[in-house]
C-alpha cells in the first residue's frame, strides 16, 4: 500500500492537443493520502474515467506522472501497479464458476492454494454468493455478476488501491445501498485506498471521507461532504451538491455588502472590492421567508417533497429556491426572503473569494 | 373463445405446397423412384427393392471415396479453424486498415467455384504455372497429375485459401462484440495471453465458431466442382470423393439406380450430420439461459 501522488498531470486523446478543450483532463496536482476513501463525484464526461484508467495503468497520461509513494509509475503496466478495479458493468468469466471468478486474480499471481481458497471463502460471504459458488457464472443476474466483479477487486489483500468506475449503475436500489454499506465496512476492515467515481451525490457523501469534486477536466474541490456543502469552492460544487443545489444571484460585492438589483443584502464577511462576474450563493435550506424584510421575493410553485417543501421563485428578479422546514405553512404573507450572512458565499467568475474578517 | 372452422383457408397454403413440391418433393421422389428400380431405358422400370442400397452399403469403391472425403473434411477444418481464428485475433480492430482486411478478406469468398478451380488448376502447372513452375524450379518434385500427395495438397491449399475467410470473418465479428472492459479486467487481474483468449475470446466466438463448423463441415463434405475441376478426381481415385465418385455413376455410366441409391444415403448422412449440429447448438443456447 502507498500513498498515490499525481504531479502536474494531464491527458489528451488528441495527438497534438492545441487548446484547453482538447484535454479530457486539464492539469492537476493531486495526492491521495494511504488508506483514504476517495469518491470522484462529476457530471458524465468530466473526466473521471479517464483519471482512473490513468491511475491504473489502463491509460498512459499524455503530460505528468504518477507516483506509487516514491516510485514513479508513469510508465509502469497495470500488473507492476498491482491495483484493482471495478468496471460500471460487470466482467465476468462466463465459463468459469463463481468461485473460479474469484479465485483468478489471486491464481493468476501464483498464490498457494490453501490461501485461495480460505480467501475466497471469506469474499463470498463478504459479498453474499456463498450458495453459487460452485455455479458457472454464465447466465446470472446482472446484480449477482457485478457482486462477483466486485468480489475479484476485493480478494487480492495487497492492492495499492481498489477502483471503483461507478460500480452500483447496474444494482437496484436496495442492493445498492446494502453494498455501498460493505465496501464501507470492507474499508473499515482492511484500510485499502479506495477511489469511488459516481455521478451520484448521495453515493459519493455516505462513501467517502473525503470526497473530489470534478468538472469539464478539471479538479474544483476536494473536501468533506460538509465542506462540499458549506463553502464550495466553484459554484459548480454549489449546483452540483444538494438538492436542489445553491442559489446563486448576480450581485455586486461592496466590502461587507452585496447589492442584488439595488437592494441590498449583509454579508458574513469583508470581501473588499470583488472583479469579475459576481455572484452570491446561498443554500436554501439558509434562506428565511417571511412578511417584511431582506429581498423581495415571489412565489411560483411550491413542491412537496416529504420531509420538507421547496418554494420556488423570483428573489429580486432572478430564479431562487427556498427550503421550507416541516411544519411551516406557506402563505401570502411571504413576500420577502432574507439570507443568513454567514452562510453566504461570494464568487467572482465561477470561484469562490475568500471573505476577510468583518 | 370457439375458434371458426373455415376449410377453405387450406387453399391459403396451395401456392406454398406447389412450389415445395415441384422444387423438392417432385424430385427428391423421382430419386427414390430410381433408386428402388432398375432401368433399361425407354423408361422401363423393374422392381429392384433394395439391392442398389445393398450394393452401395458393401462397395469398396464408395467406402473408399467416403473415407477419402471423411480425410479431406477433417483435414481443412483442422487447418481452417484455428487459422481462421488466427486471424481474427491479428486484425486491426478499426480504421482504415481494419476495412481493407476486411475487403482482402471476403474476396476469394466472391468468386465463383470453378473459377477458383481453374486459377488453382493454371496456378499448379509446372510448364506454366507460377506456383507449379517456382516448386520445380526449387528441385520440388512437384506434379499434382501424377503424384497424389502433391494433387491432395493443391486441393487443401486452395479450399484453404477459398474458404478460410469465412471462418476468419464470423470470428472477427464475434470477437468485436466484446466490451473494452473485458480486455481492462483481465489486465487488472494480471491474466495472460493464453487466459485471456481462454476465457473471454473464444467463450464469446463459441456461437459463431460452431456455424462456422458446421458450414465448413457441410460445404466440405458435399465439395465437387473445385477438385474436379483441378484433377478429375486423379491421379487414379486418389482424389475421387464422394459427390465426384456419384456424377461418374450418374453421368458417366448412366447407371442411374445405384446412384440414386447412393444419393439418397449422401443426403441423409448430411442430414444427420446438420441435425447433431442443431442439437449441440440449442443445448448450449439453453445452457446459457439457466
Amino acid at each position: 500500500m502507498a500513498q498515490i501522488t499525481l504531479k502536474n498531470l494531464a491527458h489528451s486523446y488528441v495527438a497534438n492537443p492545441s487548446g484547453d478543450k482538447d484535454y479530457a483532463l486539464k492539469e492537476l496536482n493531486h495526492v491521495w493520502q494511504d488508506g483514504g476513501a476517495y469518491a470522484l463525484l462529476g457530471a458524465s464526461g468530466c473526466g473521471k474515467t479517464t483519471l482512473l484508467n490513468i491511475i491504473s495503468g489502463l491509460l498512459r497520461p499524455s503530460h505528468g506522472q504518477v507516483l506509487f509513494g516514491d516510485r514513479d509509475v508513469t510508465q509502469a503496466e497495470t500488473a507492476e501497479r498491482n491495483i484493482a478495479q471495478v468496471f460500471q458493468f460487470p466482467v465476468v468469466y462466463d465459463t468459469m464458476t463463481v468461485r473460479d471468478n474469484l479465485a483468478f486474480p489471486l491464481r493468476n499471481r501464483g498464490m498457494e492454494a490453501s490461501y485461495i481458497k480460505a480467501r475466497v471463502d471469506q469474499i463470498a460471504a463478504m459479498i453474499g454468493v456463498e450458495a453459487m459458488l460452485d455455479r458457472k457464472a454464465r447466465g446470472l443476474t446482472a446484480d449477482a455478476k457485478q457482486k462477483i466483479s466486485l468480489g475479484r477487486g476485493m480478494v487480492r489483500e495487497d492492492v495499492n488501491a481498489i477502483l471503483f468506475d461507478e460500480p452500483l449503475t447496474v444494482i437496484d436500489p436496495l442492493m445498492k445501498w446494502e453494498l455501498r454499506t460493505q465496501l464501507k465496512q470492507l474499508h473499515r476492515e482492511f484500510r485499502h485506498t479506495m477511489i469511488y467515481v459516481t455521478h451520484d451525490q448521495t453515493e459519493a457523501l455516505t462513501f467517502a471521507d473525503k470526497v473530489v469534486v470534478m468538472h469539464e477536466g478539471r479538479v474544483v474541490q476536494m473536501g468533506t461532504p460538509e465542506e462540499l456543502f458549506e463553502t464550495p469552492a466553484h459554484t459548480f460544487v454549489g449546483y452540483f451538491i444538494g438538492s436542489p443545489g445553491m442559489n446563486l444571484l448576480n450581485a455586486e460585492v461592496r466590502g461587507t455588502k452585496a447589492i442584488v438589483n439595488g437592494a441590498e443584502v449583509a454579508l458574513g464577511a469583508d470581501y473588499g472590492m470583488v472583479s469579475g462576474r459576481t455572484q452570491i450563493g446561498i443554500r436554501p435550506d439558509y434562506a428565511v421567508l417571511n412578511a417584511g424584510s431582506g429581498l423581495p421575493f415571489s412565489v411560483t410553485r411550491v413542491e412537496d417533497v416529504g420531509r420538507h417543501r421547496i418554494v420556488r421563485g423570483q428573489a429580486a428578479g432572478q430564479p431562487m429556491n427556498v427550503i421550507l422546514p416541516e411544519g411551516t405553512p406557506v402563505s401570502a404573507e411571504m413576500t420577502h426572503v432574507t439570507l443568513t450572512p454567514d452562510r453566504i458565499n461570494v464568487y467572482a467568475d465561477d470561484w469562490r473569494v475568500q471573505g476577510g474578517t468583518a | 373463445m370457439d375458434k371458426t372452422l373455415n376449410n377453405k383457408a387450406w387453399f391459403l397454403v396451395l401456392p406454398v405446397l406447389v412450389v415445395v413440391a415441384f422444387s423438392a418433393v417432385i424430385p427428391l421422389m423421382t430419386v427414390v423412384n430410381y433408386s428402388v428400380n432398375d432401368t433399361f431405358g425407354n423408361n422401363d422400370f423393374f422392381w429392384a427393392g433394395l439391392e442398389w442400397f445393398e450394393e452401395a452399403v458393401t462397395s469398396d469403391r464408395i467406402h473408399a471415396a467416403l473415407g477419402r472425403q471423411i480425410l479431406f473434411s477433417a483435414i481443412i477444418l483442422a487447418i481452417e479453424v484455428p487459422l481462421g481464428i488466427y486471424i481474427a485475433l491479428n486484425m486491426p480492430k478499426q480504421g482504415f486498415w481494419s476495412s481493407l482486411c476486411l475487403v482482402l478478406m471476403a474476396l476469394p469468398l466472391l468468386i465463383p467455384f470453378n473459377v477458383v478451380g481453374t486459377i488453382w488448376q493454371i496456378f499448379g502447372r509446372v510448364d506454366i504455372g507460377l506456383l507449379g513452375h517456382t516448386l520445380a524450379a526449387l528441385g520440388l518434385d512437384y506434379n499434382y497429375v501424377r503424384d497424389p500427395f502433391a494433387a491432395w495438397a493443391t486441393i487443401i491449399v486452395m479450399d484453404v485459401w477459398h474458404w478460410t475467410s469465412l471462418v476468419a470473418l464470423l470470428c472477427y465479428a464475434g470477437l468485436q462484440s466484446i466490451p473494452n472492459a473485458f480486455y481492462q479486467a483481465a489486465r487488472i487481474d494480471q491474466a495472460s495471453r493464453w487466459k485471456v483468449f481462454r476465457y473471454i475470446e473464444l467463450p464469446k466466438m463459441q456461437g459463431v465458431l460452431l456455424i462456422a463448423v458446421l458450414l465448413r463441415f457441410m460445404d466440405s463434405f458435399m465439395i465437387y466442382t473445385e477438385p474436379f475441376v483441378v484433377t478429375g478426381g486423379g491421379p487414379g481415385n486418389s482424389t475421387t470423393f464422394l459427390s465426384i465418385d456419384l456424377v461418374k455413376q450418374a453421368v458417366g455410366q448412366f447407371d442411374l439406380g445405384p446412384a440414386a441409391a447412393f444419393s439418397i444415403m449422401y443426403f441423409l448422412v448430411i442430414l444427420l450430420v446438420s441435425w447433431v449440429f442443431y442439437t449441440v447448438m440449442t443445448n448450449l443456447d439453453k445452457a446459457e439461459g439457466q
